[in-house]
C-alpha cells in the first residue's frame, strides 16, 4: 500500500466509468444501485479478461501440453498468487479455490467438521450469521454429533464479548465460525479479539469474510485466524468462485471434500492417493475464466487501494446514518462503532417489500427481506428489512436520492 | 417531498385501492367460529397468512385472515376475503384460477363471466405482473384460501 496516497482521494467519478453497467436508466431514471452487498458490478478490467481469455487462450488447465492450455492454467494459477497476496498469506498452496462463499465453508464444515473435529467438541457461531453459516453446521452437528452454539448480538447490534467468552469457557469448542462483517447490521466484529480468546480456549477460528474483504485490508498473518473465506463476485468478480484460506497444517490434516479429477495423486480400483494442497480440495475442472476474472478484480482494488475504499465507504456511511437518522419514522437495524458500508432499516406504515418496490420505481436498487439471516431477524423481532449498501462507485448523491425517495415512499403510505 | 409531489411514478402498482386496503383490511380477523383454516407460508420472503373460512349452506359465508406482510399482500387478502363471499366453492376456485392468471400476466384471456364483475374488483393487483418477485405476495392469500377449501393446513407459494 502506498503510504503517501491521500486515503480520501478516490476519484469516484472516474471509477464510475470503468463500470459499463452504471450508464444505465432503470425506467427512465439513472440507475442508483444500492445493492453491492448481494453482488457488486463489474468493472470494465473485469469483462475484458474474461472475453479476452475466451477470445485468445481458453482452454482446460492443469493438464493440456499444449499452449493454449499452458497459457490458460498460468492464467489461472496467478490468481492464486494474486489472492494470497491479497490476504498476506504465507503461501499460495494455503489457498483453495471453491465455487463461493458457501461452498468454502460447506468445505471446511465437511473436512475440517467429519475429518478433525470429534464428537463431543462444538462449534461457536454469532447470532449475526449468514444462513450459509449456520446450516452447514447444524447438518454437522446432525451427522456428526457436534454441538452447535450461538454466540448472541447486543441491543446494538454488536457480538456479546462476555457471553462470546462464556461460550469458549469448557473448553468442548473446537472451531468458532464467525462472520468478519454483518451482511444485515455492517457490524465490524473485533477480530483480533475473537481469535486471541478462542486460541485461549484451544479453538481454531474460521471468518466469514464475504463481505469484509470488500471493506477492509484482511491480512491473515496479523489477524491470526486458521481458517478465512470469502467470495469473489462481491469484490466486483465474478460469480462461481470463491476462496477458502486457512493454515496449511490444517488444510493437510483435514480429508477431501469432492473426489474426482485434479484432486487426485494416482488412482487404481483399490486405492487413491490425494494431490497436495491445494488440489486435494479443487476436484474437478474448476471455475477456469471465472479464476482469470477474479485476478484482474483484485488488480483492480489493489490499484484503488483498500485506504481508499475504506474512506469513500466510511464517508458515505457516515452521510447515509446522518440522512436516514433526518427520516422521520425511519430506524435502522444496529448501532455498532465499527460498522462498514451496509445499512438495514425499517420504515413504519410500510413493510420492506413495498419500500423496495418503491425505490425501484425511482431508479433505486436496494434490497428488501431477510438478507439471508432469519435468526438475526427474529432477534430483533422483524421479518424483514431494506438494506441499502455501498461500493466504490457509490456517489453522496446517490445516498440523497435514496434519502428523498424514502421520503416519498413515507409520504406515500402516509 | 412537497405537497404537490403526484406520485404518479409509484401509483401504477399501489393505485388507492391498494393503499386503502392494505392499511385498513376490512376481512383482516380470527374468525371465533369457523369450519375450516390455513396457513400459507412464503419463505422467500417471510410472507405469513391464516385464513379463516365459515360455510353458509352451500356458499362461502365468512372470510378472515390474518397476515404479516406487505401492503400488496394485505390488500390481496382483503380483497379475496370481499369477494368471495357469498359465493360458491366452485367459483371461488375459478376465480382463483383467474385471478392467478391475471397477477402473472396483466390479462386475463380465459376470464369468463361468472367471475367477471369480481375480477374486475381484483384487477388493482394486476400491476404486479410486471414484478415477478412480488406475484406471490398477491396469490398468497389466495393459496391458503384454495388450501382451507381443500381441507389442508398449510399452502405455500407456487
Amino acid at each position: 500500500m502506498n503510504v503517501m496516497t491521500n486515503p480520501t482521494a478516490l476519484d469516484v467519478e472516474r471509477i464510475r466509468r470503468d463500470f459499463p453497467i452504471l450508464k444505465q436508466t432503470i425506467r427512465g431514471k439513472p440507475l442508483v444501485f444500492l445493492d453491492s452487498a448481494a453482488s457488486a458490478q463489474k468493472p470494465r478490467a473485469v469483462i475484458d479478461a474474461m472475453v479476452n481469455a475466451m477470445e485468445t487462450q481458453y482452454a482446460n488447465i492443469h493438464r493440456g501440453l499444449h499452449w493454449m492450455s499452458e497459457r490458460t492454467t498460468e492464467a489461472y494459477e496467478s490468481t492464486r498468487d494474486a489472492v494470497a497476496a491479497l490476504m498476506n498469506a504465507n503461501d499460495r498452496s494455503e489457498i483453495v479455490f471453491t465455487g463461493n462463499s458457501t461452498g468454502a465453508i460447506n468445505l471446511l464444515a465437511h473436512s475440517y467438521g467429519r475429518g478433525v473435529l470429534k464428537r463431543g467438541q462444538a462449534v461457536l457461531i454469532s447470532g449475526m450469521e449468514h444462513h450459509s453459516n449456520i446450516v452447514p453446521w447444524q447438518m454437522l452437528r446432525d451427522a456428526h454429533g457436534i454441538e452447535l452454539r450461538v454466540a448472541p448480538v447486543t441491543d446494538a447490534g454488536e457480538l456479546d464479548m462476555a457471553a462470546f467468552e462464556a461460550l469458549l469457557e469448557d473448553g468442548k469448542v473446537g472451531l468458532v465460525a464467525i462472520t468478519h462483517m454483518s451482511n444485515v447490521l455492517g457490524t465490524i466484529t473485533p477480530a483480533e479479539r475473537i481469535v486471541r480468546i478462542a486460541h485461549a480456549h484451544g479453538a481454531k477460528v474460521m471468518f466469514d469474510g464475504s463481505q469484509a474483504i470488500v471493506h477492509r485490508k484482511v491480512d491473515v498473518r496479523a489477524l491470526d485466524c486458521d481458517f478465512y473465506v470469502w467470495t469473489g463476485h462481491k469484490l466486483y468478480g465474478p460469480t462461481g468462485i470463491g476462496v477458502l484460506w486457512g493454515k496449511r497444517d490444517l488444510l493437510e490434516r483435514m480429508p477431501p471434500f469432492m473426489g474426482g479429477g485434479d484432486m487426485i495423486s494416482s488412482v487404481t480400483y483399490e486405492q487413491s492417493t490425494w494431490a497436495a494442497v491445494p488440489h486435494k480440495f479443487e476436484a474437478g475442472t474448476p471455475a477456469i475464466l471465472e479464476g482469470i476474472g477474479l485476478k484482474a478484480a483484485i488488480d483492480y482494488v489493489q490499484t484503488i487501494g483498500y485506504d481508499a475504499m475504506a474512506a469513500h465507504e466510511a464517508s458515505l456511511t457516515e452521510h447515509a446514518l446522518a440522512r436516514l437518522a433526518g427520516i422521520q419514522g425511519l430506524h435502522i437495524l444496529g448501532q455498532a462503532q465499527d460498522r462498514g458500508g451496509v445499512i438495514s432499516f425499517s420504515l413504519d406504515k410500510a413493510h420492506a417489500h413495498d419500500v423496495a418496490t418503491l425505490l425501484d420505481r425511482q431508479g433505486i436498487a436496494v434490497r428488501a427481506g431477510h438478507h439471508c439471516a432469519e435468526p438475526l431477524m427474529h432477534r430483533f423481532n422483524l421479518d424483514s428489512t431494506a438494506r441499502a449498501s455501498f461500493g466504490i462507485y457509490t456517489t453522496h448523491a446517490e445516498i440523497d436520492a435514496l434519502a428523498d425517495g424514502l421520503i416519498r415512499v413515507r409520504e406515500f403510505f402516509a | 417531498m412537497t405537497q404537490t409531489d403526484s406520485f404518479d411514478d409509484l401509483r401504477d402498482l399501489y393505485q388507492e385501492v391498494i393503499l386503502d386496503h392494505g392499511r385498513r383490511p376490512r376481512h383482516a380477523q380470527r374468525l371465533d367460529a369457523f369450519d375450516s383454516t390455513a396457513k400459507g407460508d412464503n419463505p422467500m420472503c417471510g410472507d405469513r397468512v391464516q385464513v379463516w373460512v365459515k360455510y353458509d349452506a352451500d356458499t362461502i359465508g365468512r372470510v378472515g385472515f390474518e397476515a404479516r406482510g406487505c401492503a400488496i399482500s394485505v390488500a390481496s387478502a382483503d380483497l379475496m376475503a370481499e369477494t368471495v363471499q357469498g359465493r360458491s366453492q366452485t367459483d371461488a376456485r375459478a376465480l382463483f384460477a383467474a385471478f392467478r392468471e391475471m397477477a402473472r400476466t396483466g390479462i386475463c384471456p380465459t376470464c369468463n363471466a361468472a367471475v367477471a364483475d369480481a375480477l374486475e374488483r381484483l384487477a388493482p393487483l394486476s400491476g404486479v405482473h410486471e414484478y415477478p418477485s412480488r406475484v406471490k405476495c398477491a396469490t398468497l392469500p389466495w393459496h391458503a384460501l384454495i388450501a382451507a377449501l381443500d381441507g389442508t393446513k398449510e399452502a405455500s407459494s407456487e
